[in-house]
């Protein structure tokens, strides 16, 4: 138990004026999404299943009772027993889902997610997701209308130019590397010859290389003074997106960058109930080499898939940073009411 | 062993790397999309005072550094060793000039500082922020001569030397910044 906090720390973070700044932001998207007959939802938080993603940790809930709770009650509470645990969702990506299945049309959610161990200028645990999915457009058409979305927020006199460039072009031209045909060896050399000293990555982890150098090296040079859409992304890469079969197969993915901050992340989603459980059922095998928790990957998505999920486009954008971005903040922390080291 | 695992950098940590005690000066957490995140981090090495960087696969576990900063008092020096007491176990340590550093000229007798101990050993002294010293030597000002800049050097007790204005007289006491060794004002008794 806490007993005592400093003084000052029940203040928000934000000022008052950034707060009436972002709840017009707010009003602004409701609006956008009003006059396309985009359809806003609810889904909930809490779910019997999770994210089975290696590189998310969720945070699970359970009731304060004596029953419930797995410290007063191991053998009956939380994950290890039959007694009611909950996931609380990381993206409202399932549930979302779902409505499109029953056929519920193009729809929109404003929520909050939840990540763990994430904190810093750009990352709070807890933070706002604007989610929306178009059934019938395509992953490029969608690129469009996030596009659209982020001028129109951003004011008339924003006239933020709009740069759509594949994974590996973005790779080539802040890198020199091919991120599809580079070796390993390729990765690391380059890494080293920056004077980079990494600790913890296996030395034969070629995505967790990708991912270092993307994060590193190439994310940071994207977006400058505009929107600059990466698309096509390794098909290790692919989460839920649709992967185009070929000689060089790709996920129908893209990121949306401004100023070296990644806004959005969105998809040509993946309708194939099969392939949605073998990518579930690969991760959980993953997570288990890693010696983490494990997490039940979500039956009622794959019931859904199996009785059909239009061919749709979706994306989730971080409204925290959207708003950090348009209102030209520096940090997170200056956009939220209260942040998690003071919530 | 203590050990701290990326989710608890932060600022002032202080870690091992490489056998040798290190303070974080900045971490920031940089994670691509979907993908794996790592921490990027800005470290002091307490004994040489170089800054690197190092960046770590979060949940990664690095050993913890046994150093903590002690509020001490100056005793006195040797010219080769620099002694320190602990106000209330009378506990004393002694320090080398290494240790000591640029904290030498502007420690006097009874001053409170701080001492960074790793494994007990001092490594690093810190005089308080700001010191009143005397000036024991400095050549009278002219008043109107500002060909200088208005400004002369000034010896102090403890042998340091400062650039203080010209009104400033041999004998007077005037109050420091150690932190940038500029002349602050003069103190009146």
């Amino acid at each position: 138990m806490v007993d005592c906090v400093d003084s000052q720390q029940w203040r928000p973070k934000a000022s008052v004026v950034q707060l009436r700044r972002r709840a017009e932001i707010y009003r602004q998207v409701r609006e956008f999404f009003h006059a396309r007959g985009v359809l806003e939802v609810e889904t909930p938080i809490l779910s019997r299943f999770g994210n089975t993603d290696p590189n998310i940790e969720s945070y699970i809930a359970w009731a304060n009772t004596r029953d419930a709770h797995p410290k007063i009650n191991p053998a009956g509470g939380g994950a290890a027993g039959d007694a009611e645990y909950w996931y609380l969702h990381t993206s409202p990506e399932f549930g979302m889902k779902r409505l499109l299945a029953a056929g519920v049309g193009p729809i929109y959610q404003l929520c909050k997610v939840f990540r763990h161990a994430e904190f810093g200028r750009f990352h709070n645990t807890e933070f706002s997701m604007l989610e929306w999915y178009r059934p019938g457009f395509s992953y490029q058409a969608l690129m469009d209308e996030v596009a659209d979305l982020v001028r129109c927020l951003s004011g008339e006199d924003e006239c933020l130019g709009v740069e759509k460039i594949s994974y590996a072009q973005a790779f080539q031209a802040t890198t020199g590397i091919d991120p599809h045909n580079a070796s390993l060896d390729e990765l690391k050399d380059f890494v080293r010859s920056r004077g980079q000293h990494v600790q913890g990555l296996a030395m034969d982890d070629r995505d967790g290389w990708l991912d270092l150098l993307m994060g590193n090296y190439v994310q940071p040079e994207l977006g400058q003074g505009k929107l600059t859409f990466v698309y096509d992304f390794p098909a290790s890469r692919a989460a839920l997106a649709r992967v185009r079969e070929g000689s060089l197969p790709l996920a129908e993915r893209f990121e949306l960058f401004i100023n070296g901050v990644e806004l959005a992340n969105g998809y040509q989603e993946l309708t194939c109930a099969r392939e949605m459980r073998r990518r579930f059922k690969r991760e959980q095998e993953i997570r288990k080499n890693n010696n983490q928790l494990s997490v039940d990957y979500d039956r009622y998505l794959i019931s859904a898939g199996e009785h059909g999920l239009p061919d749709s486009a979706g994306v989730a954008l971080g409204m925290d940073r959207l708003v950090l971005h348009i209102c030209k903040q520096d940090s997170l922390q200056k956009v939220l009411a209260f942040n998690q080291k003071n919530a | 062993m203590a050990t701290y695992t990326t989710n608890e950098f932060r600022s002032g940590l202080k870690l091992m790397i490489d056998g040798s005690p290190f303070a974080i000066i900045e971490c920031e957490f940089v994670k691509p999309g979907k993908g794996q995140a790592f921490a990027r981090v800005k470290l002091r090495n307490l004994q040489t005072r170089r800054v690197v960087e190092r960046t770590y696969k979060t949940g990664e576990t690095v050993e913890a550094a046994d150093v903590m900063d002690t509020e001490m008092q100056y005793l006195y020096s040797d010219g080769e060793q620099w002694h320190f007491m602990h106000p209330e176990t009378y506990e004393q340590v002694s320090a080398n000039a290494d240790a000591v550093g640029e904290a030498a000229k502007w420690l006097q007798d009874q001053d409170m500082v701080t001492v960074t101990l790793w494994n007990n050993s001092p490594i690093d002294v810190v005089p308080p922020n700001f010191v009143e010293l005397a000036i024991t030597e400095t050549d009278p000002g002219v008043r109107g001569d500002t060909a200088s800049g208005g400004v002369k050097p000034a010896t102090l007790s403890t042998g340091a030397v400062v650039k203080v204005p010209l009104f400033v007289e041999t004998g007077e006491v005037i109050k420091v910044d150690t932190r940038t060794g500029a002349y602050v004002s003069r103190v009146k008794n």
